[in-house]
Protein backbone atom coordinates (compact mmCIF):
# COMPACT_ATOMS: atom_id res chain seq x y z
CA UNK A 1 0.00 0.00 0.00
CA UNK A 2 1.26 3.57 -0.52
CA UNK A 3 2.30 6.19 1.75
CA UNK A 4 -1.05 7.92 2.64
CA UNK A 5 -1.01 11.88 1.13
CA UNK A 6 -2.08 13.21 4.73
CA UNK A 7 -0.98 12.33 8.04
CA UNK A 8 -2.56 14.20 10.71
CA UNK A 9 -1.04 13.33 14.31
CA UNK A 10 -2.14 14.60 17.93
CA UNK A 11 -2.87 17.64 15.86
CA UNK A 12 -4.70 20.71 18.41
CA UNK A 13 -5.46 23.81 18.19
CA UNK A 14 -6.85 26.94 19.96
CA UNK A 15 -8.00 30.32 19.05
CA UNK A 16 -7.11 32.69 21.77
CA UNK A 17 -7.78 30.06 24.94
CA UNK A 18 -10.74 28.60 23.36
CA UNK A 19 -9.77 24.88 22.19
CA UNK A 20 -11.22 23.83 19.13
CA UNK A 21 -9.15 20.56 18.37
CA UNK A 22 -7.60 18.58 20.87
CA UNK A 23 -5.42 15.73 19.47
CA UNK A 24 -6.49 14.50 16.50
CA UNK A 25 -5.16 11.72 14.26
CA UNK A 26 -6.00 10.86 10.43
CA UNK A 27 -4.81 9.27 8.08
CA UNK A 28 -5.92 9.92 4.20
CA UNK A 29 -4.86 7.71 1.52
CA UNK A 30 -4.74 8.45 -2.55
CA UNK A 31 -7.45 8.56 -4.38
CA UNK A 32 -10.15 8.51 -1.65
CA UNK A 33 -13.23 10.39 -0.84
CA UNK A 34 -12.73 11.16 2.65
CA UNK A 35 -15.86 13.08 4.58
CA UNK A 36 -15.30 14.92 8.17
CA UNK A 37 -18.43 15.58 9.56
CA UNK A 38 -19.83 17.14 13.08
CA UNK A 39 -21.83 19.71 14.27
CA UNK A 40 -21.15 23.39 13.57
CA UNK A 41 -18.28 24.90 15.25
CA UNK A 42 -16.57 21.41 15.85
CA UNK A 43 -13.57 22.64 14.04
CA UNK A 44 -14.00 20.71 10.60
CA UNK A 45 -13.16 24.04 8.53
CA UNK A 46 -10.25 24.24 10.88
CA UNK A 47 -9.29 21.16 10.02
CA UNK A 48 -9.16 22.83 6.23
CA UNK A 49 -7.59 25.68 7.18
CA UNK A 50 -4.98 23.97 9.52
CA UNK A 51 -4.15 21.31 6.08
CA UNK A 52 -4.09 24.45 3.62
CA UNK A 53 -1.59 25.82 6.04
CA UNK A 54 -3.99 28.91 6.59
CA UNK A 55 -3.23 28.74 10.03
CA UNK A 56 -0.83 27.16 12.42
CA UNK A 57 -1.27 24.14 15.02
CA UNK A 58 -0.34 24.51 18.67
CA UNK A 59 0.71 20.64 18.90
CA UNK A 60 1.22 18.08 17.02
CA UNK A 61 1.62 18.38 12.80
CA UNK A 62 -0.45 17.47 9.30
CA UNK A 63 1.78 15.99 6.76
CA UNK A 64 0.86 16.43 2.71
CA UNK A 65 2.90 14.14 0.80
CA UNK A 66 5.41 13.95 3.77
CA UNK A 67 6.02 17.34 4.09
CA UNK A 68 4.75 19.39 7.45
CA UNK A 69 2.78 21.86 6.49
CA UNK A 70 3.31 24.60 9.41
CA UNK A 71 7.36 23.99 8.94
CA UNK A 72 7.35 24.93 5.11
CA UNK A 73 8.65 28.39 4.32
CA UNK A 74 6.27 30.87 2.83
CA UNK A 75 7.58 29.50 -0.85
CA UNK A 76 7.58 26.28 -0.04
CA UNK A 77 4.03 26.09 1.06
CA UNK A 78 2.38 28.21 -1.62
CA UNK A 79 4.53 25.49 -4.22
CA UNK A 80 2.91 22.34 -2.26
CA UNK A 81 -0.74 24.49 -2.52
CA UNK A 82 -0.23 24.68 -5.93
CA UNK A 83 -0.63 20.92 -6.06
CA UNK A 84 -4.30 21.50 -3.96
CA UNK A 85 -7.39 22.43 -5.06
CA UNK A 86 -9.77 24.01 -2.15
CA UNK A 87 -13.85 24.38 -3.19
CA UNK A 88 -15.42 27.49 -0.82
CA UNK A 89 -18.76 27.04 0.87
CA UNK A 90 -20.04 29.42 -1.74
CA UNK A 91 -17.59 29.17 -4.33
CA UNK A 92 -15.65 32.19 -3.78
CA UNK A 93 -15.32 33.05 -7.69
CA UNK A 94 -13.50 36.37 -8.86
CA UNK A 95 -16.34 39.07 -9.14
CA UNK A 96 -14.49 40.85 -11.49
CA UNK A 97 -13.60 38.15 -13.79
CA UNK A 98 -16.19 36.26 -16.18
CA UNK A 99 -16.29 32.03 -15.84
CA UNK A 100 -13.96 31.45 -18.48
CA UNK A 101 -10.72 33.94 -16.44
CA UNK A 102 -11.39 32.36 -13.24
CA UNK A 103 -11.27 28.79 -14.33
CA UNK A 104 -8.15 30.27 -16.18
CA UNK A 105 -6.21 32.69 -13.38
CA UNK A 106 -4.63 29.46 -11.94
CA UNK A 107 -3.44 28.87 -15.41
CA UNK A 108 -2.02 32.26 -16.52
CA UNK A 109 -0.41 32.66 -12.91
CA UNK A 110 1.56 29.40 -12.95
CA UNK A 111 2.29 29.03 -16.02
CA UNK A 112 3.41 29.79 -19.25
CA UNK A 113 1.35 28.36 -21.58
CA UNK A 114 0.05 29.86 -24.77
CA UNK A 115 -3.28 31.22 -24.79
CA UNK A 116 -4.87 28.90 -27.34
CA UNK A 117 -3.77 26.27 -24.90
CA UNK A 118 -5.44 27.72 -22.49
CA UNK A 119 -8.16 28.08 -23.84
CA UNK A 120 -8.35 24.32 -24.37
CA UNK A 121 -7.63 23.52 -20.99
CA UNK A 122 -10.80 25.67 -19.74
CA UNK A 123 -12.94 24.92 -21.61
CA UNK A 124 -12.14 20.93 -21.11
CA UNK A 125 -12.63 21.53 -17.49
CA UNK A 126 -15.70 23.51 -17.87
CA UNK A 127 -17.04 21.13 -19.78
CA UNK A 128 -16.08 18.36 -17.41
CA UNK A 129 -18.77 20.20 -14.66
CA UNK A 130 -21.06 20.40 -17.41
CA UNK A 131 -20.70 24.40 -18.18
CA UNK A 132 -18.72 24.83 -21.16
CA UNK A 133 -21.74 26.56 -22.48
CA UNK A 134 -21.59 29.02 -19.53
CA UNK A 135 -17.95 30.38 -20.24
CA UNK A 136 -18.87 33.83 -21.10
CA UNK A 137 -20.81 34.48 -17.97
CA UNK A 138 -20.14 36.55 -15.33
CA UNK A 139 -20.57 35.14 -11.55
CA UNK A 140 -23.28 37.31 -10.84
CA UNK A 141 -25.16 35.09 -13.42
CA UNK A 142 -25.06 31.97 -12.18
CA UNK A 143 -26.82 30.46 -9.33
CA UNK A 144 -25.38 29.10 -6.61
CA UNK A 145 -25.14 25.51 -7.99
CA UNK A 146 -23.46 26.37 -10.83
CA UNK A 147 -21.31 28.83 -8.84
CA UNK A 148 -20.15 25.98 -7.08
CA UNK A 149 -19.87 24.06 -10.55
CA UNK A 150 -17.13 26.76 -11.72
CA UNK A 151 -15.22 26.69 -8.66
CA UNK A 152 -14.90 23.23 -8.82
CA UNK A 153 -13.76 23.20 -12.43
CA UNK A 154 -11.45 26.33 -11.04
CA UNK A 155 -9.81 24.15 -8.79
CA UNK A 156 -9.55 21.08 -10.82
CA UNK A 157 -7.50 23.80 -13.44
CA UNK A 158 -3.54 22.26 -12.82
CA UNK A 159 -5.18 18.58 -11.95
CA UNK A 160 -4.11 19.16 -8.38
CA UNK A 161 -3.42 15.93 -5.79
CA UNK A 162 -5.66 17.08 -3.37
CA UNK A 163 -8.99 18.56 -3.56
CA UNK A 164 -10.62 20.08 -0.32
CA UNK A 165 -14.57 20.69 0.39
CA UNK A 166 -15.73 23.42 2.26
CA UNK A 167 -19.41 22.69 3.00
CA UNK A 168 -20.19 21.94 -0.71
CA UNK A 169 -23.50 21.01 -0.47
CA UNK A 170 -24.64 24.06 1.34
CA UNK A 171 -27.90 25.78 0.15
CA UNK A 172 -28.46 23.63 -2.89
CA UNK A 173 -31.66 22.32 -4.32
CA UNK A 174 -31.89 18.71 -4.78
CA UNK A 175 -30.56 18.29 -8.19
CA UNK A 176 -27.88 20.63 -8.13
CA UNK A 177 -26.80 18.80 -4.90
CA UNK A 178 -26.96 15.44 -6.38
CA UNK A 179 -24.79 16.35 -9.05
CA UNK A 180 -21.83 18.25 -7.20
CA UNK A 181 -21.92 14.83 -5.41
CA UNK A 182 -21.21 13.01 -8.62
CA UNK A 183 -18.84 15.30 -9.66
CA UNK A 184 -16.96 14.99 -6.48
CA UNK A 185 -16.65 11.28 -7.11
CA UNK A 186 -16.41 11.33 -10.56
CA UNK A 187 -13.32 14.07 -10.76
CA UNK A 188 -11.33 11.88 -8.00
CA UNK A 189 -11.67 8.35 -9.50
CA UNK A 190 -10.64 10.37 -13.25
CA UNK A 191 -7.79 12.80 -12.03
CA UNK A 192 -6.83 9.79 -9.19
CA UNK A 193 -6.69 12.67 -6.57
CA UNK A 194 -7.84 12.87 -3.03
CA UNK A 195 -10.71 15.07 -2.04
CA UNK A 196 -11.88 15.80 1.91
CA UNK A 197 -15.72 16.86 2.15
CA UNK A 198 -16.36 18.91 5.27
CA UNK A 199 -20.21 18.63 5.08
CA UNK A 200 -23.22 18.45 7.19
CA UNK A 201 -24.92 16.39 4.72
CA UNK A 202 -24.90 12.54 5.55
CA UNK A 203 -27.13 11.19 3.28
CA UNK A 204 -25.22 12.78 0.27
CA UNK A 205 -21.97 12.50 1.54
CA UNK A 206 -22.36 8.33 2.60
CA UNK A 207 -23.51 7.97 -0.78
CA UNK A 208 -20.16 9.29 -2.14
CA UNK A 209 -17.48 8.79 0.14
CA UNK A 210 -14.92 5.70 0.95
CA UNK A 211 -14.45 6.57 4.68
CA UNK A 212 -15.99 8.99 7.17
CA UNK A 213 -14.61 10.89 10.15
CA UNK A 214 -16.56 13.06 12.98
CA UNK A 215 -15.47 15.66 14.55
CA UNK A 216 -17.32 16.59 18.09
CA UNK A 217 -15.65 18.69 20.38
CA UNK A 218 -12.43 19.23 18.85
CA UNK A 219 -11.85 15.13 18.47
CA UNK A 220 -12.75 12.15 16.57
CA UNK A 221 -15.44 11.05 17.90
CA UNK A 222 -15.97 8.07 15.24
CA UNK A 223 -15.04 6.92 12.28
CA UNK A 224 -15.45 4.20 9.65
CA UNK A 225 -16.64 3.51 5.92
CA UNK A 226 -20.23 4.68 5.06
CA UNK A 227 -21.56 1.32 5.44
CA UNK A 228 -20.59 1.04 9.18
CA UNK A 229 -21.16 4.43 10.10
CA UNK A 230 -24.85 3.27 8.85
CA UNK A 231 -24.84 0.39 10.86
CA UNK A 232 -23.20 2.28 14.08
CA UNK A 233 -25.16 2.09 17.29
CA UNK A 234 -22.34 4.59 19.10
CA UNK A 235 -24.52 7.27 20.52
CA UNK A 236 -23.45 10.40 18.85
CA UNK A 237 -22.93 8.73 15.15
CA UNK A 238 -25.95 7.31 15.62
CA UNK A 239 -27.58 10.82 16.56
CA UNK A 240 -26.01 12.82 13.82
CA UNK A 241 -26.65 10.65 11.65
CA UNK A 242 -30.48 10.03 12.09
CA UNK A 243 -30.63 13.60 13.20
CA UNK A 244 -32.16 13.27 16.31
CA UNK A 245 -32.96 16.27 18.46
CA UNK A 246 -31.44 15.15 21.42
CA UNK A 247 -28.78 13.17 22.39
CA UNK A 248 -25.13 13.49 23.24
CA UNK A 249 -25.04 16.61 21.25
CA UNK A 250 -27.77 18.18 23.67
CA UNK A 251 -30.64 20.33 22.31
CA UNK A 252 -30.10 23.02 25.30
CA UNK A 253 -26.78 25.36 25.28
CA UNK A 254 -25.36 25.16 28.53
CA UNK A 255 -27.51 27.61 31.14
CA UNK A 256 -28.72 28.21 34.81
CA UNK A 257 -31.16 26.00 36.04
CA UNK A 258 -34.28 27.06 34.42
CA UNK A 259 -36.41 27.77 37.20
CA UNK A 260 -33.94 30.14 38.61
CA UNK A 261 -33.41 31.91 35.34
CA UNK A 262 -37.07 33.39 35.12
CA UNK A 263 -37.02 33.90 39.23
CA UNK A 264 -39.64 31.59 39.76
CA UNK A 265 -38.55 31.10 43.36
CA UNK A 266 -38.26 35.07 44.11
CA UNK A 267 -41.35 35.18 42.56
CA UNK A 268 -43.53 33.32 44.26
CA UNK A 269 -41.81 32.30 47.57
CA UNK B 1 -18.18 55.11 41.71
CA UNK B 2 -14.67 54.29 41.85
CA UNK B 3 -14.94 50.75 40.01
CA UNK B 4 -16.81 53.07 37.34
CA UNK B 5 -14.10 55.12 36.98
CA UNK B 6 -11.10 52.45 37.13
CA UNK B 7 -13.56 51.01 34.15
CA UNK B 8 -13.41 53.76 32.38
CA UNK B 9 -9.63 54.57 32.36
CA UNK B 10 -9.47 50.67 31.40
CA UNK B 11 -11.60 51.24 28.31
CA UNK B 12 -9.40 54.38 27.52
CA UNK B 13 -6.32 52.07 27.65
CA UNK B 14 -7.33 48.93 25.53
CA UNK B 15 -8.32 51.79 22.97
CA UNK B 16 -5.38 53.56 22.74
CA UNK B 17 -3.37 49.94 22.73
CA UNK B 18 -5.85 48.88 20.37
CA UNK B 19 -5.30 52.09 18.49
CA UNK B 20 -1.04 51.62 18.57
CA UNK B 21 -1.82 47.85 17.90
CA UNK B 22 -3.44 49.12 14.83
CA UNK B 23 -0.43 51.68 13.93
CA UNK B 24 1.86 48.85 13.71
CA UNK B 25 0.22 46.53 11.53
CA UNK B 26 -0.56 49.57 9.04
CA UNK B 27 3.49 50.45 8.97
CA UNK B 28 3.92 46.42 8.29
CA UNK B 29 1.43 46.09 5.97
CA UNK B 30 2.57 49.24 3.80
CA UNK B 31 6.07 48.14 4.16
CA UNK B 32 5.00 44.17 2.66
CA UNK B 33 2.78 46.02 -0.02
CA UNK B 34 6.14 48.06 -1.09
CA UNK B 35 8.20 44.35 -1.09
CA UNK B 36 5.62 42.56 -2.85
CA UNK B 37 5.84 45.44 -5.77
CA UNK B 38 7.77 43.46 -8.16
CA UNK B 39 4.51 41.75 -9.77
CA UNK B 40 3.27 45.09 -9.92
CA UNK B 41 6.20 46.09 -12.33
CA UNK B 42 7.06 42.89 -14.08
CA UNK B 43 3.32 42.26 -15.16
CA UNK B 44 2.36 46.85 -15.74
CA UNK B 45 -1.16 45.52 -17.39
CA UNK B 46 -2.37 44.64 -13.69
CA UNK B 47 -1.34 48.34 -12.69
CA UNK B 48 -2.61 49.56 -15.86
CA UNK B 49 -6.09 48.05 -15.65
CA UNK B 50 -6.26 49.75 -11.39
CA UNK B 51 -5.36 52.92 -13.34
CA UNK B 52 -8.69 52.58 -15.51
CA UNK B 53 -11.08 52.31 -12.44
CA UNK B 54 -8.80 54.37 -9.83
CA UNK B 55 -7.95 56.96 -12.30
CA UNK B 56 -9.69 57.64 -15.63
CA UNK B 57 -12.93 56.63 -13.93
CA UNK B 58 -12.23 59.81 -11.07
CA UNK B 59 -11.62 61.95 -14.24
CA UNK B 60 -15.09 63.41 -14.82
CA UNK B 61 -15.35 64.15 -10.69
CA UNK B 62 -11.74 65.77 -10.71
CA UNK B 63 -12.45 67.90 -14.49
CA UNK B 64 -16.09 69.40 -13.30
CA UNK B 65 -15.07 70.14 -9.83
CA UNK B 66 -11.74 71.91 -10.98
CA UNK B 67 -13.16 74.07 -13.00
CA UNK B 68 -15.95 75.24 -10.56
CA UNK B 69 -12.96 75.64 -8.44
CA UNK B 70 -11.03 77.74 -11.04
CA UNK B 71 -14.23 79.57 -11.76
CA UNK B 72 -15.34 80.65 -7.86
CA UNK B 73 -11.17 81.77 -7.33
CA UNK B 74 -11.73 83.98 -10.74
CA UNK B 75 -15.20 85.64 -9.50
CA UNK B 76 -13.94 86.03 -5.70
CA UNK B 77 -10.27 86.77 -6.81
CA UNK B 78 -11.88 89.49 -9.00
CA UNK B 79 -14.06 91.05 -6.48
CA UNK B 80 -10.93 91.73 -4.22
CA UNK B 81 -8.45 92.54 -6.75
CA UNK B 82 -10.40 95.35 -8.47
CA UNK B 83 -11.02 97.35 -5.08
CA UNK B 84 -7.54 97.57 -5.28
CA UNK B 85 -7.26 98.58 -9.43
CA UNK B 86 -5.00 95.35 -9.42
CA UNK B 87 -7.61 92.93 -11.18
CA UNK B 88 -5.27 91.95 -14.12
CA UNK B 89 -3.62 90.17 -11.33
CA UNK B 90 -6.75 87.62 -10.98
CA UNK B 91 -4.49 85.12 -13.19
CA UNK B 92 -1.65 84.77 -10.94
CA UNK B 93 -4.26 84.88 -8.02
CA UNK B 94 -6.32 81.67 -9.76
CA UNK B 95 -2.77 80.08 -10.51
CA UNK B 96 -0.30 79.98 -7.57
CA UNK B 97 -3.72 79.27 -5.25
CA UNK B 98 -4.26 76.14 -7.68
CA UNK B 99 -0.76 74.74 -8.40
CA UNK B 100 0.30 75.21 -5.07
CA UNK B 101 -2.73 74.43 -2.98
CA UNK B 102 -5.87 73.82 -4.04
CA UNK B 103 -5.08 71.48 -6.78
CA UNK B 104 -3.40 68.64 -4.96
CA UNK B 105 -5.66 69.15 -1.73
CA UNK B 106 -8.71 69.07 -3.39
CA UNK B 107 -7.97 66.68 -6.02
CA UNK B 108 -6.71 64.64 -3.02
CA UNK B 109 -9.78 64.49 -1.13
CA UNK B 110 -11.89 63.95 -4.28
CA UNK B 111 -9.74 61.06 -4.76
CA UNK B 112 -9.93 59.79 -1.57
CA UNK B 113 -14.15 59.79 -1.45
CA UNK B 114 -14.39 58.71 -5.18
CA UNK B 115 -11.25 55.96 -5.46
CA UNK B 116 -10.19 55.13 -1.68
CA UNK B 117 -13.92 54.28 -0.27
CA UNK B 118 -14.14 51.96 -3.69
CA UNK B 119 -10.77 50.44 -3.45
CA UNK B 120 -11.37 49.77 0.34
CA UNK B 121 -14.77 48.13 -0.50
CA UNK B 122 -13.49 46.31 -3.15
CA UNK B 123 -10.59 44.35 -1.09
CA UNK B 124 -13.25 44.36 1.93
CA UNK B 125 -15.56 42.55 -0.39
CA UNK B 126 -13.12 40.11 -1.55
CA UNK B 127 -11.97 39.62 1.45
CA UNK B 128 -15.56 38.95 3.42
CA UNK B 129 -16.39 36.55 0.26
CA UNK B 130 -13.19 34.48 0.69
CA UNK B 131 -11.67 35.63 -2.62
CA UNK B 132 -8.63 36.28 -1.69
CA UNK B 133 -8.31 33.21 1.09
CA UNK B 134 -9.03 31.56 -2.55
CA UNK B 135 -6.29 33.36 -3.97
CA UNK B 136 -4.23 32.37 -1.28
CA UNK B 137 -4.76 28.48 -1.86
CA UNK B 138 -4.24 29.05 -5.21
CA UNK B 139 -0.64 29.84 -4.18
CA UNK B 140 -1.40 33.28 -5.60
CA UNK B 141 -0.08 36.03 -2.90
CA UNK B 142 -3.46 38.69 -2.37
CA UNK B 143 -1.03 41.74 -1.63
CA UNK B 144 1.57 40.76 -4.52
CA UNK B 145 -1.71 40.34 -7.32
CA UNK B 146 -4.46 42.29 -5.22
CA UNK B 147 -3.08 45.32 -3.21
CA UNK B 148 0.38 46.12 -4.79
CA UNK B 149 -1.28 47.15 -8.31
CA UNK B 150 -3.86 49.09 -6.74
CA UNK B 151 -1.66 51.32 -4.74
CA UNK B 152 0.61 52.06 -7.21
CA UNK B 153 -2.62 52.84 -9.49
CA UNK B 154 -3.44 55.26 -6.84
CA UNK B 155 -0.15 56.77 -6.15
CA UNK B 156 0.33 57.12 -10.00
CA UNK B 157 -2.88 58.53 -11.15
CA UNK B 158 -3.53 61.06 -7.99
CA UNK B 159 -0.42 63.32 -9.63
CA UNK B 160 -1.79 63.38 -12.99
CA UNK B 161 -5.34 63.89 -11.57
CA UNK B 162 -4.37 66.86 -9.49
CA UNK B 163 -2.32 68.44 -12.61
CA UNK B 164 -5.48 68.19 -14.62
CA UNK B 165 -7.65 69.61 -11.69
CA UNK B 166 -5.21 72.62 -11.83
CA UNK B 167 -5.22 72.70 -15.41
CA UNK B 168 -9.14 73.32 -15.62
CA UNK B 169 -9.24 75.44 -12.54
CA UNK B 170 -6.95 78.10 -14.37
CA UNK B 171 -9.28 77.59 -17.84
CA UNK B 172 -12.35 77.83 -15.70
CA UNK B 173 -10.60 80.73 -14.04
CA UNK B 174 -9.92 82.78 -17.70
CA UNK B 175 -13.36 81.79 -18.39
CA UNK B 176 -15.26 83.74 -15.66
CA UNK B 177 -12.48 86.76 -15.44
CA UNK B 178 -11.55 86.90 -19.10
CA UNK B 179 -14.38 85.87 -20.77
CA UNK B 180 -17.30 87.05 -18.78
CA UNK B 181 -16.01 90.05 -16.72
CA UNK B 182 -13.52 91.15 -19.54
CA UNK B 183 -10.48 91.31 -17.53
CA UNK B 184 -7.33 91.95 -20.26
CA UNK B 185 -6.52 89.03 -21.65
CA UNK B 186 -2.84 89.83 -22.30
CA UNK B 187 -2.29 91.14 -18.95
CA UNK B 188 -4.42 87.46 -17.65
CA UNK B 189 -1.39 85.34 -18.61
CA UNK B 190 1.17 87.53 -18.84
CA UNK B 191 1.23 87.84 -15.17
CA UNK B 192 0.68 84.42 -14.58
CA UNK B 193 3.59 83.56 -16.45
CA UNK B 194 5.54 85.92 -14.68
CA UNK B 195 4.47 84.93 -11.14
CA UNK B 196 4.63 81.09 -11.36
CA UNK B 197 7.88 79.32 -10.99
CA UNK B 198 8.55 76.10 -12.56
CA UNK B 199 10.26 74.43 -9.77
CA UNK B 200 9.25 76.34 -6.62
CA UNK B 201 5.11 76.02 -7.37
CA UNK B 202 4.56 73.60 -10.01
CA UNK B 203 7.33 71.01 -9.24
CA UNK B 204 6.77 71.24 -5.02
CA UNK B 205 2.52 71.43 -6.13
CA UNK B 206 3.58 67.98 -7.65
CA UNK B 207 5.78 67.23 -4.73
CA UNK B 208 2.42 67.62 -2.60
CA UNK B 209 0.11 65.17 -4.91
CA UNK B 210 2.66 62.14 -4.57
CA UNK B 211 2.42 62.20 -1.15
CA UNK B 212 -1.01 62.79 -1.18
CA UNK B 213 -1.28 59.51 -3.69
CA UNK B 214 0.88 57.36 -1.41
CA UNK B 215 -1.10 58.27 1.88
CA UNK B 216 -4.59 58.22 0.61
CA UNK B 217 -4.10 54.34 -1.27
CA UNK B 218 -2.13 53.21 1.80
CA UNK B 219 -5.15 53.91 3.76
CA UNK B 220 -7.31 52.50 1.39
CA UNK B 221 -5.89 49.18 0.69
CA UNK B 222 -4.88 48.45 4.26
CA UNK B 223 -8.67 49.94 5.65
CA UNK B 224 -10.12 47.05 2.48
CA UNK B 225 -7.83 44.38 3.80
CA UNK B 226 -8.08 44.86 7.67
CA UNK B 227 -11.86 44.86 7.35
CA UNK B 228 -13.99 42.63 9.18
CA UNK B 229 -14.96 40.05 7.21
CA UNK B 230 -18.62 41.46 7.64
CA UNK B 231 -21.46 44.45 5.82
CA UNK B 232 -20.83 46.70 9.15
CA UNK B 233 -17.32 46.15 8.65
CA UNK B 234 -16.43 46.97 5.33
CA UNK B 235 -19.42 49.97 5.81
CA UNK B 236 -17.04 51.11 8.64
CA UNK B 237 -13.58 50.45 6.48
CA UNK B 238 -15.27 52.08 3.43
CA UNK B 239 -16.10 55.17 6.28
CA UNK B 240 -12.75 55.20 8.37
CA UNK B 241 -10.62 55.55 4.57
CA UNK B 242 -12.65 58.81 3.74
CA UNK B 243 -12.17 60.40 7.07
CA UNK B 244 -8.70 59.20 7.77
CA UNK B 245 -7.31 59.95 4.55
CA UNK B 246 -8.97 63.47 4.74
CA UNK B 247 -7.28 64.04 8.04
CA UNK B 248 -4.33 62.94 6.79
CA UNK B 249 -4.06 65.09 3.53
CA UNK B 250 -4.86 67.90 5.62
CA UNK B 251 -2.09 67.57 8.00
CA UNK B 252 0.57 66.37 5.36
CA UNK B 253 -0.68 69.44 4.04
CA UNK B 254 0.23 71.53 6.81
CA UNK B 255 3.65 69.88 6.98
CA UNK B 256 4.13 69.76 3.52
CA UNK B 257 3.66 73.50 3.61
CA UNK B 258 5.59 74.75 6.02
CA UNK B 259 8.89 72.59 4.12
CA UNK B 260 8.46 73.92 1.36
CA UNK B 261 7.14 77.76 1.32
CA UNK B 262 8.33 79.60 4.19
CA UNK B 263 7.87 83.08 2.67
CA UNK B 264 11.81 83.73 2.29
CA UNK B 265 11.45 83.67 -1.42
Amino acid sequence: MSAPLIEIKDLAFSYNTRPILRSVNMTMPRGKVIAIMGGSGSGKTTLLRLIGGEIKPIAGYVKVADQVVHKLSRNDLFKVRRKMGMLFQFGALFTDLSVFDNVAFQIREHTNLPESMIRDLVLMKLHAVGLRGAYHLMPAELSGGMARRVALARSIALDPMLIMYDEPFTGLDPISLSVIGSLIRRLTDALGMTSIVVTHDVQESLRIVDYVYFLADGVIAAHGTPQEVKESVAPFVHQFVHGEEDGPVPFHYPAEAYQEDLRLETHFA
Amino acid sequence: MPKRIITSIQAIGHRVIDSIWRLGRAARFFALVLLKSTTSFLRFSLVIREIYFVGVLSLIIILVSGLFVGMVLGLQGYETLQKYGSESAVGTLVALSLVRELGPVMAALLFASRAGSAITAEIGLMKATEQLSAMAMMAVDPVARVVAPRFWAGVISMPLLAALFSVLGVFGGYLVTVIFIGVDEGSFWSSMQNAVDFRYDIVNGVIKSCFFGVAVTAIAVFEGFDAPPTAEGVSGATTRTVVTSALAILGLDFVLTSFMFRGVD
